[in-house]
């Protein structure tokens, strides 16, 4: 066992650091979340050419071969600096599917793209009244002429609206809810029939819902299996929630920061505000959830990576979610309540952070959506 | 980063797993997983057979015992002999006052008391608390003299584990005067034999029923002067020097893993609506959130104990594992008295119970008695206090 962090992962972070300072603090942020697209393809491009777009794509298509481990760092500063780009949507989960599943021509095709920053992706998956349930795909793939015809709505799909290229779950068997039945298909964002309706999210980044209404594709469209792509989207799916809750432990850190900066510096009856028990005692519990988030995120990080049997990577990544958006509510919520009427204001980050920390704690399932599946 | 045990860890384990399970005796394996209260001489039986294998104090400097195992393999250890059901043995003698002896003690003493603790001849306890001072330890008020060769003892300590068994007793005592500029100056380290004359140890019954912690009366107590451990005055130093002291299994990981799995059992065993417990989704979800924690727990401790590893002196780190690893202890005992429901008011045995009941019997007592927990050993709001001034600057 052994925690420490290779040379390559600490150059990473090093990287990375001097990008948020250099290009992105919350004045440039803010920027560009009231920009046009609601993110920036300039910091876009920058990530890409630090090699974060690589890092977690096959060596044999241009990356560098790395797993969720080895994207914490990256993950934490995404966190950290409330990053917008669609680093989570193209490379956590689209390019995975292709990197997984893929077939050569399909890998050749968009992956290069994906690593040197030229293509985007986003998953279109969520449906009215799937919740999170990852079976429940009711939009429909029709055989015909050699190709599909895909029929049906998506909602909520993270980056859709800007995403060159959406990978796109639908029915070729059975009905929703059904284990089997389920496959991938590449969609291009422009091709014709689909109908992007995009939005703001909580969080400050951008989603769309998606109609999907006779939108033909080639038979080479399909990634992966043309009638059991369950498994695939799960493990894929585990694997971007192990990512996000590594992006929860740069948040939280934040937000533990800010708040425990706020104690020391805001006065009140003459003295910090600091120096108060009652606060102290809720600040020492929020700083003991960031040590066990943090343990939880390594511990799913590591097990995406190396746990073969689908069974205990679900359960612990599991585990690892349900600590996760506990933890997001508690430091989201009680950093607000420490910054008082302030972490109420726009104008503060810590207010983002809470807006982002609570999407997370949703995201791809909520506290109780995994603790059903940690004790299925 | 790689969190998956080394070779040599794993080998380690096997080795610690394998000699428990043929030495351990079952009888006493059996008391402790019932939850059945430990006599002296089955502590002692304990002690003496991890003392013929050269186990029973491995953190100790290697002459006069320690087993040089490094910090995994310390944790290791301490996790399987909690996992496998072994007695916990009392840490006065083996991990409180032996250290002070190595740091501070002269060579006299370490020669004195060192191997009598390893051996298991002397049963040691805690002087440390009293009426007046308890989180506020350095308020203390029990006096020492110095009268030619003796110190004169007077004064009284409270809460004092096991001093019923005990033959020694460690104490801090006042050597200054009340008006010393801090209270903390003033303090001494003395080291006091229970069969002196003027003592006078009284239990204190606690709300499980149990005897486990007594008063200790000292009254003209005359101790030898060469029992002072460190400078006269000094003794809070040495206070302090216990209290962060290394105690890499404060969370309690192994007995938690151990209990875990014992309310799993037991609550799959359990009906509700005619169905097992367990699968009762408002006991679940609780059950759940609990093994998460610990699993969190499990993997912060060894994040904490790789920075040792690595130099990193353990300091506020050990707060929070008292933190954690005691709200789960707590959470464990209570939902185990849940999961049996009103069967859990019955405390007492009668003729004819079987092993069950029996174990039932004794859920509610020891939810009490794990009240204590969060209390002990620097309340757990003493604790947040440490992690606010050191780790947060508050």
């Amino acid at each position: 066992m052994n925690f420490d962090r290779t040379e390559e992962g600490r150059q990473l972070a090093d990287s990375i650091a001097r990008f948020v300072e250099r290009d992105y603090d919350f004045d440039a942020r803010r920027k560009i979340v009231a920009s046009g697209e609601g993110f920036s393809r300039d910091a876009w491009k920058t990530m890409a050419d630090l090699g974060l777009a690589g890092l977690l794509l096959p060596v044999e298509t241009g990356g560098f071969g790395g797993g969720a481990v080895d994207a914490m760092p990256v993950m934490e500063a995404i966190g950290e600096a409330l990053i917008v780009e669609p680093y989570l949507p193209t490379v956590g989960l689209g390019a995975q599917f292709i990197a997984r599943a893929g077939t050569a021509a399909q890998k050749e095709r968009i992956l290069p793209a994906v690593i040197s920053g030229d293509v985007t992706l986003a998953f279109a998956q969520l449906e009215t009244d799937a919740r999170y349930d990852l079976a429940h795909v009711a939009t429909l793939a029709t055989q015909r002429d050699g190709g599909y015809v895909l029929d049906g709505e998506k909602r909520v799909v993270v980056h859709g609206e800007y995403a060159d290229i959406l990978v796109v779950s639908a029915r070729t068997g059975g009905e929703a809810g059904d284990e089997s039945g389920i496959a991938l298909f590449l969609v291009e964002r422009r091709a014709p029939g689909v109908a992007i309706h995009g939005y703001r999210t909580l969080d400050g980044l951008r989603a769309a819902d998606i109609a999907f209404d006779g939108v033909r594709v080639a038979g080479d469209a399909i990634v992966g299996d043309a009638r059991n792509g369950l498994p695939l989207i799960e493990a894929v799916v585990d694997y971007a929630t192990a990512l996000v809750c590594a992006e929860a432990v740069g948040a939280i850190r934040y937000a533990n920061d800010a708040t425990l900066e706020y104690l020391k510096t805001r006065k009140q009856f003459g003295v910090p505000i600091g120096s108060f028990q009652a606060l102290q005692h809720r600040m020492v519990d929020l700083y003991i959830e960031y040590e066990q988030v943090k343990s939880m995120a390594s511990l799913a990080c590591a097990s995406v990576d190396s746990e073969a049997d689908p069974t205990a990577r679900k359960r612990i990544v599991s585990a690892a979610k349900v600590r996760v958006a506990d933890a997001c509510r508690r430091v989201s919520q009680d950093s607000v309540q420490l910054h008082g009427g302030m972490g109420m204001s726009d104008e503060v980050k810590v207010s983002h952070t809470f807006r982002r920390l609570t999407v997370i704690a949703q995201q791809f399932g909520d506290a109780e959506h995994h603790l059903e599946r940690f004790a299925a | 980063m790689d969190l998956d045990p080394s070779t040599e860890e794993l080998a380690f384990r096997d080795e610690v797993r394998d000699w428990i399970s043929a030495n351990l005796p079952p009888e006493l394996k059996d008391k402790v997983v019932r939850y059945q209260s430990l006599a002296k001489d089955e502590l002692l039986r304990w002690h003496r057979i991890l003392a013929a294998r050269g186990w029973v104090a491995p953190s100790w400097p290697r002459e006069w015992g320690g087993t040089d195992w490094s910090v995994a393999q310390r944790y290791i250890f301490e996790e399987e002999c909690g996992y496998a059901g072994a007695p916990q043995l009392p840490p006065f003698g083996l991990a409180m006052c032996a250290p002070v002896l190595v740091k501070f003690g002269t060579p006299a003493q370490q020669q004195r008391f060192l191997p009598r603790i390893y051996r298991g001849d002397d049963f040691w306890c805690q002087g440390y608390s009293e009426p007046g001072s308890g989180s506020d330890l350095a308020s203390l008020r029990t006096s020492a003299v110095h009268r030619g060769n003796h110190y004169i003892v007077n004064g009284q300590k409270t809460w004092t584990t096991l001093a019923h068994m005990a033959d020694w007793i460690f104490c801090l005592v006042r050597t200054g005067s009340d008006a010393a500029s801090k209270k903390q100056d003033g303090i001494s380290f003395l080291l006091i034999d229970l069969a002196t004359p003027g003592i006078t140890v009284r239990p204190l019954v606690l709300m499980d029923g149990g005897r486990e912690v007594n008063e200790v009366y000292f009254d003209d107590v005359a101790v030898p002067a060469e029992q002072l451990v460190g400078d006269e005055g000094r003794g809070w130093t040495v206070a302090k020097f216990l209290l962060g002291h290394e105690r890499l299994n404060t969370a309690r990981i192994g007995i938690s893993k151990r209990e875990l799995e014992r309310l799993k059992e037991y609550a799959a065993s359990q009906r509700k609506g005619g169905r097992p417990l367990i699968d009762d989704p408002r006991f679940r979800d609780k059950l759940s959130r609990l093994e998460i924690e610990l699993i969190a727990l499990t993997m912060t401790n060894l994040r904490f104990l790789d920075r040792f590893r690595t130099g990193g002196a353990p300091g506020a780190e050990v707060s929070m594992l008292k933190i954690k690893g005691t709200e789960i202890q707590q959470g464990l005992t209570e939902l185990m008295m849940q999961a049996a429901g009103p069967l859990a008011q019955r405390v007492e045995a009668y003729a004819g119970m079987d092993d069950d009941d029996r174990m039932m019997a004794l859920l509610a007592p020891r939810y009490c008695n794990y009240r204590k927990t969060t209390i002990y050993a620097g309340s757990n709001e003493i604790q947040r206090n440490i992690i606010a001034k050191q780790v947060l600057g508050l």
